[in-house]
């Protein structure tokens, strides 16, 4: 049987055309996928932020020692507590002025500010150093703003741990369970040899409630928001409030806001 | 032929072939205990049919980690309209409340340790 160029072409196309229609099928058919989703009730946000009102929390100190923002985010992230400060894990602590600021302090720092303790946590930076130097990608920067950690894949170099310039990482360097009094059983712990740090409550906010030391401050000292939506509070803050970053000078745009 | 040393080479093979073997005649005729994972009474089905997730859970369980995590997808729409938590402790135990009668039944069984549990708190049960 002879068949002309043009006839092969034109049986060829059809043939591949008719290729196409069983994937076609399968997604006009309409079978039930299942489907992966976040609640309703979560947060959603741009560019989450934090603005710290120092002033409202030296206030609530002068009463008397308030640790109440570190003890509900360490008690709920199953944080060890481990004394010695070679080893020690934090999330969220204070550091003296001086330390926080190191490019603000002279030697004629208003007494308000001198050696005054500082809340600091992950600054969870828009230009993160710690997630371009990840190896792993374990350490990455969420659409939302968040700097998150996939604990999964840390292989705990320690590469993030040099490239943070706040001090905001702790690495395990043993088991951190013995050093947990009590765990809370709806999250995990870490293992030995995982670097970890403040996740600014990805697991809260997925469920509809704000970061636990922002619930936790009773002096509502710690305030959280996103500051993609201009009429929110951190927004707000902003706009008719002196603040100031840690080391903003190092181009990692920190979103951590202090009010001084 | 003659071995030199037949005196102490072939008692010493036989000894030897006793020791190799020895695991072997203490097991012989006697079956392995076949696991037996303990499934919840109250819920009847998985996020997926059963064969698949006696055969593929890590997998499951890899995909939904990265999910959750990475992509923050929480909550997962099965197809037969029922929400589930894509949480190991929030999610999985809430149905299989014990490590030990569930999950330790097969992983023994087939001496697999999986390092789940290294962060991931299990169950307090009653040892």
């Amino acid at each position: 049987m002879e068949k002309s160029r043009r006839d092969f072409l034109k049986i060829g196309g059809i043939s591949a055309l008719g290729l196409t229609a069983l994937p076609a099928f399968k997604v006009l058919a309409g079978k039930k996928q299942p489907v992966y989703k976040l609640s309703d009730k979560a947060l959603k946000g741009k560019r989450w932020a934090m603005v710290v009102d120092m002033k409202k929390c030296w206030e609530k100190q002068e009463k008397g020692v308030c640790k109440d923002c570190f003890v509900a985010c360490h008690s709920i992230h199953n944080v060890p507590q481990i004394d010695n400060p070679k080893r020690e894990i934090k999330w969220i602590w204070t550091e003296p002025y001086e330390n926080a600021f190191p490019n603000l302090e002279y030697e004629y720092t208003a007494e308000v500010l001198k050696d005054k303790p500082f809340i600091v946590l992950c600054n969870h930076c828009s230009k993160p150093p710690c997630v371009r130097v990840c190896p792993t990608q374990a350490t990455f920067q969420r659409k939302d703003g968040i700097v998150m950690m996939d604990f999964h894949r840390c292989i705990g170099c320690r590469y993030c741990m040099a490239a943070c310039p706040y001090g905001s990482r702790s690495f395990n360097w043993g088991d951190p369970r013995p050093y947990i009094k009590k765990e809370n059983m709806a999250f995990p712990t870490r293992t030995k040899g995982v670097v970890e740090k403040c996740n600014f409550c990805a697991e809260r906010l997925a469920v509809g409630l704000k970061p636990a030391c922002v619930e936790a401050c009773k002096a509502k000292a710690l305030v959280f928001g996103d500051l993609g939506d201009p009429n929110s509070e951190v927004s707000k803050l902003l706009k008719s409030n002196y603040t100031i970053r840690r080391k903003n000078d190092l181009g990692t745009h920190p979103n951590i806001y202090y009010i001084i | 032929m003659k071995i030199y040393d037949g005196r102490k080479i072939i008692p010493g093979i036989l000894i030897a072939a006793v020791i190799f073997s020895f695991p072997f005649w203490l097991n012989f005729g006697k079956a392995a205990v076949p696991p037996k994972p303990k499934l919840p009474k109250e819920v009847k089905n998985c996020v997926e049919p059963t064969p698949f997730m006696r055969t593929s859970h890590m997998e499951l369980l890899n995909k939904w980690r990265n999910l959750v995590v990475r992509e923050n997808f929480r909550i997962f729409a099965a197809p037969d309209g029922k929400d589930y938590a894509m949480s190991l402790q929030n999610g999985c135990l809430k149905c299989h409340a014990s490590k030990a009668e569930f999950c330790d039944q097969c992983h023994k069984y087939l001496d697999v340790k999986p390092y789940c549990w290294d962060c991931h708190l299990a169950p307090k049960e009653n040892k």
